[in-house]
């Protein structure tokens, strides 16, 4: 079998559905560079007018949290309820709060 | 030790809750494999399942027939995209995937290894083989991994017009010339059984089965959804004069379901196996397309580092 010289790298790929939305992560793809991966996301990701606008980014340089650090990171917010408006009991009385 | 126990606990609560896994997640080995297996041999059946298709794209009766399955046969490459790019967030490189579809070492769904021998078998393939995909398929849409539940809803939401353009084949068809019935009534013959294969050994001997039930990959057992596609199928083909051949199969008013006849599990085992009419062909071709691209995966590799060379030229100029 014929191997590829390289390998072509993986791509993320964000796609905004319509004007006023933010762009959402709809999966991966592999392009040997920025313009066939917009490309190629474009066939893969929307050919039923899925999108008005796509974002890729190379996966590599993509910094996410991992889930060792969960608790590190999402914990201290458990005992902060009162940043909901639930926490705050008012009389019923009150109208349109 | 102790921190293992604690990620294989995490794990299990996960699965319990009915919470997603993802990417990142601590998950046991067999988890990780089974997925592999099933996610990659899921790709392969997608662009597999394009050839059968594809040997009609220039023969389909009208332009508005090939525009059609033009764009199902893309769907298919589509889908085969989306799971391989799940199957990637486990590990495993496209190219590990690739040679073990060329060399043989994965399998994909056997139901491609038959021949489309008449117009009609575009309408039976879309009607019976993607019917049944759709019905093993969106249960996996719940599926407790992550990435491989999001790529199935896609593929799920595509899928439907699939089956419908094939069933309206088979509708027009049922409706023309005695000869164009005939047609039909052939290829449902021929694609029928293999169909009923679709959905895998039945459950005494289906020996994945219980752990990806245990896991909620699989949520419903073979002989289930076998037996909802029956029931779904037997009254679309009563409703266009068709005959499902099968001389045993009969309503049973007290369980409400069809009950039908034995399959022919040797066949499916010889299919399995390598056996099948297209086995050879099928790779062949796959392999063939693979090679004779190479030239265009290297030209692309090295007209994107010529321009990253330049780019970063100039950028040191400047």
């Amino acid at each position: 079998m014929s191997a590829s010289k390289t390998d072509w790298p993986l791509w993320e790929v964000f796609v905004r559905s319509r004007q006023g939305l933010s762009h959402k992560h709809v999966g991966s793809l592999h392009a040997a560079d920025s313009t066939m991966a917009i490309s190629n996301a474009r066939d893969v990701y929307t050919r039923r007018q899925e999108g008005t606008s796509i974002w890729v980014i190379k996966a590599e340089d993509i910094t996410a949290s991992t889930p060792s650090n969960k608790d590190v990171l999402f914990d201290p917010a458990n005992d902060k309820v009162y940043r909901h408006p639930t926490f705050y009991d008012l009389p019923d009385e009150l109208k349109n709060m | 030790m102790t921190q293992q126990m604690d990620l294989n606990q995490r794990f299990e609560e996960y699965i319990a809750l009915d919470q997603k896994i993802e990417a990142k997640d601590w998950m046991p080995d067999a988890y990780r494999k089974t997925l592999i297996r099933q996610i990659s041999q899921h790709a392969h059946s997608e662009i597999i399942g394009m050839q059968p298709e594809g040997n009609w794209i220039t023969r389909a009766p009208s332009l508005k027939r090939k525009s059609i399955l033009l764009a199902k046969v893309q769907d298919e490459a589509g889908h085969g995209l989306y799971l391989y790019s799940a199957a990637e967030t486990l590990g495993i490189s496209r190219d590990e995937m690739l040679d073990a579809l060329h060399t043989g070492k994965a399998k994909y769904s056997s139901i491609f290894n038959y021949p489309t021998l008449t117009w009609a078998d575009m309408g039976s393939i879309g009607w019976l083989v993607d019917g049944a995909a759709i019905m093993n398929q969106v249960p996996l849409c719940k599926c407790s991994y992550g990435p491989y539940a999001r790529a199935m809803v896609r593929v799920c939401k595509e899928e439907s017009f699939h089956q419908r353009q094939g069933f309206q084949i088979m509708l027009n068809l049922s409706q023309g010339t005695s000869e164009q019935k005939d047609m039909a009534q052939d290829a449902l013959n021929r694609w029928w059984w293999p169909s009923l294969m679709m959905f895998g050994p039945s459950d005494a001997s289906s020996k994945h089965s219980k752990q990806s039930m245990r896991w909620k990959i699989k949520r419903f057992s073979n002989d289930e959804l076998r037996q909802r596609f029956v029931d779904m199928t037997v009254p679309q083909a009563e409703l266009i004069g068709l005959t499902i051949p099968d001389s045993d199969l009969k309503w049973n008013e007290e369980t409400g379901h069809y009950e039908f006849g034995p399959i022919d599990w040797s066949e499916f085992e010889q299919v399995v196996a390598g056996n099948g009419p297209c086995n050879r062909e099928r790779i062949e071709t796959r392999v063939a397309a693979h090679e004779n691209g190479a030239w265009v995966r290297d030209a692309a590799a090295a007209y994107a580092e010529k321009v990253a060379d330049r780019e970063s030229r100039q950028t040191s100029a400047a």
